[in-house]
């Protein structure tokens, strides 16, 4: 098995408790890649142009879980909440070690803002009826680190923010290192519980060869239908149909199905979801304009820069 | 969650520890005050703990129209559950319109348990707040004098403005330092409006075993001239430049995000949207391209001088003075010209 550099290959204080986590990851675009194609002339998000990526702190949140089960046996289940395309993130949680993804994509979910997000997640998340919830800290396309915590108060679970080290899990409790501003803290919470990880709590594991050449191949049901109507255009519906239930049957046999749910599958009441459900209304958004530098330029000679640093003496900003 | 309503309060979450305030509910309670005087409306400061009712006074100095002071050894140390349970009793009882509170950890880790127990609104990391109307596109319908919730977004290309009015309160956290700090006056009058802590729901679900503080080692505020390094330094060893021209001129080591992500330097010298808002006489930007989180985080410095190798950098559009060129040349001379500079003055004298 590959492991990242910081692992500790120690179980817990008890072992083979089989503690169930459940990941909350999300698929954003790569903010730090950006490039001029982001924004489009009307000043919206060309999302076409921008890489989408596993969020960078979903990942030590993946990590922290799969180092639980490793420890203490157990399950750990991915879901994210997404358009099909997210099935990405959730590929590459299985070619890291999860053991179950979902992914819940649903029209009606569209323009959640996070706490509309939470209430979806928090509704899919109880159907697994995890022992341990883990989140990233934040997510890169927004940075509001708001759904973690939401996701808590919602599932009524202990919320524990800025996760360092997991320290110890047994059945009942667990025990982690945490960061406050100025400063840690060790606390110890009963379960289940729910913890936002930060990027410095581990070193999320490699995706393993051997998981690469199995799960590359798994689909969710609305791929496998795109794959379908894409390889046989012109067939008969009825051909389309039989070929999709073949597929479907083949990965469901294989464990390459990746469960797929909708807003009916997890009870959500749709007033809290979506647009309807968000009571975060956009009033403008502005393209970032910037004004014309006007501003003196110095050469990079060593003339140049003492001329500069004459100027900022003279007007006493320095010396 | 609690219905919409135009006589609210504005309030600010008077975020402390151990008996002392934290900076930022301070400084948003100047900005309360300006939106509170639009809406014309009172601004009150809610404050939780234990033995910290003398912190009132200085709550109403800084602009508190009136103190609501929940004191109860539950409440001795801060944790989302017993806090939010307090609050969002609070909320429901005076029903404000607005509540504030610090970008801080604690606050990132309270208003959103709040906001979603009180399924209202949150907007993180504002860099300002207005009033303002806003009209419903589909209906034409008109809400007016709601709170514009600013903050840059997608990575910087846009600046987005939030607004709630369909649940109340409206609320958003703001970072330390982005809002200037009023100046105390202890003349003003403010009224403390004592509660109980109703006890019931008010469990402890974590348990604190080990705390270990460490002093901020940096104090970016209170610096004169900050030294700024981003991604373009390249490396931590490269990093090395900005700590030799910050230590030439007696100033404060600063760092985009980019720089932070890569582990060039500490959190705590971050500067930017998601880090701390500086307004130094001056600042020196090396390698940092400008991103607008960046830019929010320093564009009130008196004076900027960029020093970058791309002349259409973002950086350069708030820049006072502008060298372009690469800093692995562009500091060792600044640092040669400045120390020589020192040595000259030092003769003279």
């Amino acid at each position: 098995m590959p492991y990242g550099p910081r692992r500790v290959e120690q179980p817990f204080g008890s072992e083979n408790v089989a503690i169930n986590c459940v990941v909350c990851v999300k698929q954003v675009p790569d903010t730090k890649r950006i490039t001029g194609e982001a924004m489009k002339e009307d000043g919206t998000v060309n999302r076409a142009a921008l890489p989408a990526i596993f969020n960078p702190e979903d990942m030590n949140a993946l990590e922290a879980a799969l180092d639980v089960r490793d420890r203490c046996g157990g399950t750990v289940s991915v879901v994210t909440m997404g358009p099909p395309a997210a099935c990405e993130v959730l590929r590459d949680a299985l070619c890291r070690g999860a053991d179950r993804v979902v992914l819940l994509s649903d029209r009606r979910a569209a323009a959640s803002d996070t706490l509309a997000t939470s209430y979806i997640l928090s509704c899919a998340v109880r159907k697994l009826s995890p022992d341990l919830v883990f989140c990233g800290r934040q997510a890169i396309d927004g940075d509001t680190a708001q759904v973690g915590p939401q996701l808590a108060e919602k599932l009524a679970m202990p919320l524990v923010t800025y996760v360092e080290e997991l320290m110890d899990v047994c059945e009942q409790s667990v025990r982690v290192k945490r960061s406050v501003g100025n400063g840690w803290e060790v606390v110890e919470c009963g379960l289940p519980a729910l913890m936002t990880v930060m990027d410095t709590a581990n070193t999320p594991r490699p995706q393993s060869a051997r998981r690469i050449m199995k799960y590359k191949k798994a689909r969710s049901a609305m791929e496998a239908a795109k794959e379908v109507a894409d390889a046989m255009p012109d067939a008969a519906k009825e051909d389309q149909d039989a070929e999709r239930q073949r597929r479907l049957a083949a990965l469901a046999e294989r464990g390459l199905l990746i469960d797929q749910w909708t807003l009916d599958d997890i009870g959500a009441d749709l007033a809290w979801c979506g647009r309807d459900g968000s009571p975060t209304k956009v009033h403008r958004i502005q393209a970032v304009v910037l004004a014309g530098g006007e501003y003196h330029e110095y050469p990079p000679t060593e003339e140049g820069i003492a001329e500069l640093v004459g100027a900022l003496i003279e007007d006493h900003t320095i010396g | 969650m609690i219905d919409v309503n135009r006589q609210g309060e504005v309030w600010v979450f008077a975020e402390q520890e151990d008996g002392k305030l934290s900076d930022v509910p301070l400084e948003l309670l100047g900005k309360a005050r300006e939106l509170a005087g639009k809406l014309s409306v009172p601004v009150a400061a809610v404050l939780l703990g234990e033995n910290v009712g003398h912190l009132a006074a200085e709550l109403i100095a800084h602009g508190a129209d009136k103190v609501y002071l929940v004191q109860d050894a539950v409440l001795r140390h801060y944790q989302a559950a017993s806090y939010s349970r307090v609050l969002c009793r609070l909320i429901e009882a005076h029903r404000p319109q607005i509540c504030l509170y610090g970008a801080t950890p604690l606050g990132r880790d309270l208003a959103p348990t709040v906001a979603s127990a009180m399924k209202c609104g949150l907007t993180a990391d504002c860099t300002d707040l207005q009033i303002g109307d806003h009209k419903i596109a589909s209906s034409g319908e008109v809400h007016e004098k709601l709170m514009f919730q600013i903050r840059p977004a997608f990575g910087g290309n846009i600046i987005a403005t939030i607004v709630n009015y369909d649940r109340w309160p409206q609320m958003a956290t703001v970072r330390e330092g982005v809002m200037k700090m009023p100046e105390p006056d202890a003349s003003r009058t403010g009224e403390v409006v004592q509660c109980a802590a109703e006890r019931g729901g008010l469990e402890l679900p974590l348990k604190v075993l080990e705390t270990h503080r460490r002093p901020k080692r940096v104090n970016l505020k209170a610096a004169r001239i900050i030294v700024a390094g981003g991604a373009g330094v390249g490396s931590r060893d490269s990093f090395r430049l900005i700590w030799d021209l910050a230590n030439c001129l007696g100033a404060a080591v600063g760092g985009s995000r980019a720089a932070v992500d890569l582990g060039f330097v500490d959190h705590d010298h971050q500067v930017g949207q998601t880090g701390t808002t500086v307004r130094p006489a001056l600042y020196i930007a090396c390698g940092i391209s400008g991103a607008v989180q960046h830019r929010a985080g320093m564009e009130e410095s008196a004076k900027i001088l960029a020093i970058n190798t791309d002349p259409a950098a973002p950086i350069f559009s708030v820049a006072h003075y502008g060298i372009v060129g690469d800093l692995n040349d562009v500091i060792p001379k600044l640092v040669k010209v400045i120390r020589r500079g020192a040595a000259v003055a030092g003769a003279a004298s």
